[in-house]
């Protein structure tokens, strides 16, 4: 996804001798594109001219033959310097002039080589190994004393994305959200897209995970039955949630209820208001949701299906849970820890009817994933597609209906 | 360069193909020495008595038989000279030698970086309104940013395209009126409109390209007298018609070498 570049500069008479002219079409007409940065055009004819040149291509081979082609007329690429590393003072603290990622393809110049930063993520530092050839990012909380951690900004680089090759809702990188928007075309691409990553991981392909950060209004609103099929016919391979959408899910197969609510009849039963504290005890009871299903306690429902598919689940905790249930990670830091260790394979994400898991699960991820963010409130979506140029769709939408059109997409028949 | 009053020679003692660094020079096309000598004389006595040229005569060196292409020496404006840097080793020799001499008549002499190719007036041509400086054959486009710096000039480069043309002098010459006389097929399609875009249509003549062949560009050009190699009739009637008078010479023992009227000289102010 991340092209290969390289600054190169031009100085003298460029402008009416037609050399940056020149330039600019041969990296064009050879198949790279450019972004003309830093350019000063001499106030008279005397004075010379000055031109910074992103030049970019599809491959690092392109990109030689690309600079091979415009040094002749001047095109040198710009002296480059490694990036500068300094010791971390202290367990979980940076230098004081670290710096902090965005979450584009970023690499950083180590021993007059550029290196490719794993992991990439926003609002977190970059350590380097001790040999200083490999970088991955670090959360402020995981450095620990003496990490060389990048600081300033030479020697770095950040990639913007390639637009993507499949041509669906996501190639438009426009990261739109409107209520006003016909949503069909755009679950029927997402749609296409699952399909593909679950046929490439039958076929053992790396990097071909569907990610579903949820809410508990997922169960609520009805749209239980339609997630539970797609997890049991392989279209979804991590969930991240709560304690609540486990709890409603599994209150569901127990008592029939969402937060008391008969989910057959939607009217509140006598008592109902207990079935979800009654259903985390029994839970707790028997040690895990695991456990649970395995031994018959729950058989239906998301958690049973996430079970038996081994899809790997994270429910990190909020401080108005109640219990919370027994598989919970009620250490923030540590949840988001959880959440980072199964992002890698992640190829699309879907967030759907959760501020809190959307948000956190955004922020997690790599701007080369591509990202549905589905709520009623179209403050949620515009708040991910604010983060910028990532590939984004929101859909202003009820979960349930979302969950069903897309499972129905997905030959799912109810 | 404005104008070519004082010009810089050499003569041709040890004038011969000893190798070949462009698509004019054979190693079994020998130079037949008395012929060479004759046609530089009959140059120097054109320039010397019918022009009223001053010539400045260097010392020719035993195994640098290019030297009497002074054009190549460097460049000169006032009292301040830049030596060339040669891309050819074979040339570079020259260097040290045309460095000395400028240093010695009093020259404030620049130098460029080592491996910053650049061939001197051979291919740095001055209009009034505009400098233009030939790349790829030889000099380093990157070179005329630094003299543009040295002389507080514009320099437009200019791409030369076919190694027949490897010196701008051999397909471009200013002429003293302010003309440009010019073989355009020699340049790449941004050159030609970079030229056109500062010389006026009614300014720019074009050789045919059997006389830009027998190299009718590499002529020398003072005041209203122009010397270029004979055998370019339809150059001299444009020139003629723009009021110059043509002195066609006999020079084709220096064409062996990819050299006519112009490269035999450099101008000194």
């Amino acid at each position: 996804m991340a092209l290969a570049q390289e600054t190169v500069v031009l100085h003298g008479h460029i402008i009416d001798s037609l050399i940056l002219a020149k330039v600019l079409d041969t990296i064009l007409m050879m198949g790279g594109t450019f972004d003309l940065t830093d350019v000063k055009i001499g106030a008279t004819r005397k004075e010379p001219s000055h031109a910074k040149i992103i030049v970019r291509a599809s491959s690092g081979r392109l990109l030689a033959e690309i600079l091979e082609a415009i040094q002749p007329h001047g095109a040198s690429v710009e002296r480059e310097s490694d990036c500068t590393l300094e010791p971390a003072p202290a367990d979980g603290l940076f230098p004081e002039n670290f710096y902090a990622t965005t979450h584009l393809p970023t690499q950083v110049r180590l021993k007059s080589r550029w290196v490719e930063v794993e992991a990439m993520e926003m609002d977190v530092g970059i350590r380097v190994d001790r040999e200083g050839t490999a970088a991955s990012t670090v959360p402020m909380g995981a450095v620990r004393r003496g990490d060389l951690i990048v600081t300033g900004r030479e020697g770095i680089r950040v990639l913007p994305l390639e637009r993507p090759k499949e041509r669906d809702v996501f190639s438009f990188m426009e990261a739109q959200v409107s209520s006003e928007r016909p949503h069909g075309h755009i679950i029927a691409d997402i749609a296409r897209r699952m399909r593909t990553l679950r046929d490439d991981r039958e076929a053992g392909k790396e990097g071909s995970k569907v990610l579903l950060a949820g809410g508990p209004a997922i169960i609520h609103a009805g749209g239980r039955e339609a997630l539970a099929w797609l997890i049991d016919s392989g279209f979804i391979h991590v969930l991240f949630c709560g304690n609540a959408l486990a709890a409603h899910d599994m209150e569901a197969h127990l008592f029939g209820t969402s937060l008391g609510f008969r989910l057959s009849a939607g009217r509140a039963v006598p008592h109902g208001h207990e079935h979800h504290l009654r259903t985390i005890n029994r839970i707790r009871g028997i040690g895990s949701i695991e456990k649970a299903v395995r031994t018959g306690v729950i058989t239906g429902g998301i958690m049973a299906a996430c079970v038996r598919r081994g899809v790997r689940v994270v429910l990190a905790g909020s401080i108005r849970d109640d219990g919370p249930l027994p598989d919970v990670i009620t250490d923030s830091t540590a949840a988001q820890a959880a959440m980072r260790a199964a992002l890698p394979g992640v190829s699309l994400a879907l967030l759907v009817a959760s501020t809190l898991h959307s948000v956190a699960t955004g922020n997690l991820l790599p701007a080369t994933v591509p990202t549905v963010c589905v709520d009623v409130n179209p403050a949620v979506p515009t708040k991910l597609a604010d983060r910028g140029s990532f590939q984004a769709v929101g859909l202003v939408m009820d979960a349930a209906s979302f969950l069903g059109e897309l499972a129905r997409e997905l030959g799912w028949k109810a | 360069m404005e104008g070519m009053s004082r010009l810089l020679v050499c003569a041709p003692d040890y004038f011969r193909i000893e190798y070949e660094i462009n698509p004019w020079m054979r190693l079994s096309n020998a130079v037949v020495p008395d012929r060479a000598r004759a046609q530089w004389h009959g140059l120097m006595k054109v320039l010397e008595d019918d022009i009223g040229v001053l010539l400045e005569r260097m010392e020719p060196v035993p195994g640098l038989p290019d030297m009497v292409f002074t054009a190549n020496a460097g460049v000169v404006v006032g009292r301040r000279a830049v030596p060339s840097r040669f891309r050819h080793p074979e040339r570079q020799r020259e260097e040290s030698f045309f460095e000395a001499w400028f240093r010695t008549h009093g020259y404030e002499v620049m130098t460029l970086e080592q491996g910053l190719y650049f061939e001197g007036a051979g291919d740095l041509l001055g209009l009034p309104d505009a400098w233009f400086g030939g790349y790829r054959q030889r000099s380093d486009i990157r070179a005329y940013a630094r003299l543009s710096e040295i002389f507080g000039r514009e320099i437009i480069p200019v791409e030369l395209v076919n190694s027949h043309f490897y010196h701008l002098d051999t397909c471009f010459c200013p002429l003293s009126g302010g003309e440009l006389l010019y073989y355009p097929p020699a340049f790449d399609r941004y050159a030609r409109a970079a030229i056109a875009e500062r010389v006026g249509e009614a300014r720019r003549v074009v050789v045919p390209e059997s006389e830009a062949l027998r190299f009718a560009c590499n002529a020398v050009c003072v005041a209203k007298h122009v010397v270029l190699p004979e055998g370019c009739p339809e150059t001299i009637k444009q020139l003629e018609a723009r009021g110059y008078e043509a002195h066609p010479l006999p020079l084709d023992e220096f064409m062996k070498s990819g050299g006519s009227a112009k490269c035999l000289t450099l101008a000194l102010e």
